[in-house]
């Protein structure tokens, strides 16, 4: 009974808009697809194109149905979105092959035991991997209880008013700015006022700061996906705000909060430019033993192999690079790990 | 079972220590809170201490260099006999690079973005996205290494006149580097677009394409933008792809084919060196530094705004 009702009411409202709409295309059809196409553009400059423009009953119509065509195109336009896509897995290809062929000879025990040497057979990168051993541990000692606590404090006690505001729109723009910007901070507050000198301890000064930013909204998103219930059952129980976070809201955002901090230390492990500002040095022959000792971290014993005329310090960057790639491949392997290892539906 | 916890076995068993006085507790939520207030507050006292910082060497700079000469000099020669500040040819730098690395990565994000939101099967878009963000993962020296050894030598080949130091290189390689960044962002953007609008498209008979590039693409344009500006704000600030493959000559050129000098890779290259503290040297590193953080802090303020402002709201 209701579906010729249904119908009767859709059939009118539907119908009339059509009619009008087909005549046009059927008489282009008739003629030659070249004609068609150069009736649609001598059409089009013609008359003035206002944004939204209403159709009027019995104006005759530009829409043209070429199907044929229309789907020539998206299947073109699908195949260049495709390559398009594959063109950066692909350059990621050629880096990786680029990087194994010139740098995969290089690298011996001597390699990564040695010291950095002006004799490129001798020359190993064991100080620089020591120096980012250390500088990683200090700077994620600085940055992982700061990023934390300020996510915690913005998440769980910031009252919403102007002065949090402040702090979240500064977060967002402290990500945005540049890593030697970083480096000259690092530069001139921790190498000079604080005369932490050319040291380890600078450095790791220098990437704390640059990677707060990203553990803390790592941070955030973790400690926010708690759900509720979780702290209304601890306060249920007499714990009091920070009982509940420490015991209840903390182990289950660890996960991710581990997971964006090993991914902001990566990043860390792997920035070359804030470094040569608060002075690594390309040539250090002894292994660092405290946080005030002079260092080389990895990105810069590359960059100070790769400014270098002679082939066999760049095949040495090479061999470097893949060091370097390695034991970032392995963090971040370590990351996702963790990731999966311990995200619990909540 | 409560009653059998003791209140050490709470206080193994990671819970509440109800057994503690009241006071002591409420005392110890009073230092947490201004604990976590006084970490929240070095990110703020961060920014402080980039812009006193720069200010600091970069106002003892300009007592020397007047302002006028810093912003329109056309040539940057602080070695030469009379030093001359005039950042412009470290500013095209810059922007030569940003241009090049935008015209790369702008199309191949933008479409990477719609090949993943709206033609991807599941399984590919698992596969291809993470291999995506890994270009952003790769470290910006390695990046460096390849444009120097891997592309400069194929363009070269190609055009025998360049420069062993060029813009184009470092500029492609650029690009590349941040591809992911306008691709997983635009994506972002797309995949909030509701389903509703590509329904509503597909019912009035619009084909695939169409539907991803007049209808999901407009109503997605403000986090697209906001990607874009993003990108080449990253493209401005990048430092060690220049440093290494595109020279030190500060030149005032559009040709990429030339050895050119970024910002960034005057502030490396001369803060690599010996530079003696309070030199009028060593305070440009300041004033370039304070140009590139004030144009990237515009840029990054900018594209938030596109994002907040012109974002279409659904449901």
């Amino acid at each position: 009974m209701s579906r010729p009702d249904d119908v009767e009411r859709a059939a009118p409202a539907v119908a009339p808009p059509t009619l009008p709409l087909v005549p046009k295309p059927v008489v282009r059809r008739s003629g030659a697809a070249s004609t068609q196409s150069a009736a649609a553009s001598t059409d089009a400059p013609q008359e003035p194109r206002p944004k939204a423009r209403a159709f009027k009953p019995g104006e005759p119509s530009r829409f043209a149905l070429r199907t044929k065509g229309r789907a020539r195109f998206g299947t073109f336009f699908a195949t260049i979105c495709f390559l398009a896509t594959l063109v950066g897995v692909l350059v990621l290809m050629v880096l990786l092959v680029d990087l194994l062929r010139d740098g995969m000879g290089r690298l011996t025990l001597t390699f990564i035991d040695g010291f950095p040497s002006r004799f490129p057979d001798r020359a190993g990168i064991k100080p620089a991997l020591l120096g980012s051993a250390w500088v990683m541990l200090l700077t994620a000692m600085i940055a992982f209880p700061l990023g934390v606590g300020t996510a915690v404090w913005l998440e769980e006690y910031a009252p919403d008013n102007r002065f949090t505001r402040i702090v979240e729109t500064n977060i967002a723009n402290l990500a945005g700015v540049p890593s030697i910007v970083y480096g000259i901070l690092g530069l001139a507050l921790f190498v000079r006022t604080f005369s932490f000198g050319r040291s380890i301890l600078a450095a790791a000064f220098t990437l704390a700061l640059l990677i707060l930013p990203v553990i803390i909204i790592a941070s955030q998103e973790a400690v926010k996906a708690v759900p509720n219930s979780i702290r209304l059952g601890a306060y249920a129980l007499g714990a009091t705000r920070w009982e509940a976070i420490r015991h209840q809201v903390l182990p289950l955002a660890l996960p991710g909060i581990l997971t964006g901090t090993i991914l902001a230390l990566s990043r860390a492990v792997g920035e070359a430019a804030p470094v040569i500002l608060v002075g690594a040095l390309g040539f250090i022959s002894y292994v660092p033993s405290s946080p005030m000792d002079n260092y080389t971290v990895i990105p810069f014993q590359i960059y100070n192999w790769v400014s270098r005329p002679q082939m066999a310090f760049a095949e040495l960057a090479a061999a470097a690079s893949i060091v370097l790639l390695i034991l970032l491949l392995t963090m971040n392997a370590a990351a996702i790990w963790l990731r999966n290892r311990y995200t619990r539906k909540l | 079972m409560a009653s059998e916890l003791t209140a050490g076995d709470a206080g193994r068993r990671g819970l509440a220590r109800p057994d503690r006085g009241v006071r002591a507790r409420r005392r110890r939520e009073r230092t947490v809170g201004r604990v976590l207030f006084g970490f929240s507050a070095v990110s703020i006292f961060t920014t402080l201490g980039i812009v006193a910082v720069l200010l600091w060497d970069a106002l003892a700079f300009f007592r020397e260099v007047s302002p006028l000469e810093f912003l329109t000099g056309t040539r940057w020669t602080p070695l030469f006999a009379p030093p001359s500040y005039g950042i412009l040819p470290l500013l095209t730098g810059s922007l030569l690079i940003a241009a090049g690395a935008a015209l790369v990565a702008l199309p191949l994000g933008l479409a990477a973005a719609i090949y993943l939101s709206e033609y991807a099967p599941l399984g590919v878009k698992r596969v291809l996205k993470p291999v995506l963000e890994i270009l952003a993962g790769v470290p910006t020296v390695v990046y460096g290494y390849f444009a120097l050894t891997f592309v400069t030598p194929m363009i070269r080949a190609v055009i025998p006149g360049t420069d062993v130091f060029n813009a184009a290189s470092a500029a492609i390689v650029m690009g590349i580097m941040i591809i992911p960044m306008v691709s997983s962002l635009s994506e972002d953007a797309m995949s909030a677009v509701p389903v509703s609008l590509r329904e509503a498209a597909y019912a009035l008979g619009a084909t695939r394409v169409e539907v991803a590039t007049r209808t999901v693409v407009p109503a997605a344009l403000s986090g697209i933008i906001a990607s874009f500006i993003l990108a080449i704000s990253r493209a401005l600030g990048e430092t060690m792809i220049v440093t290494i493959a595109a020279g030190a000559t500060p030149t005032l050129t559009l040709n990429p084919l030339t050895s050119i000098q970024t910002m960034t890779a005057f502030i490396a290259q001369t803060a690599g060196g010996e530079v003696a503290h309070g030199t009028i040297e060593y305070r440009s590193i300041f004033a370039v530094g304070l140009a590139l953080f004030s144009i990237t802090l515009v840029m990054n303020i900018l594209s938030g705004m596109v994002l907040k402002r012109y974002r279409e709201v659904y449901e």
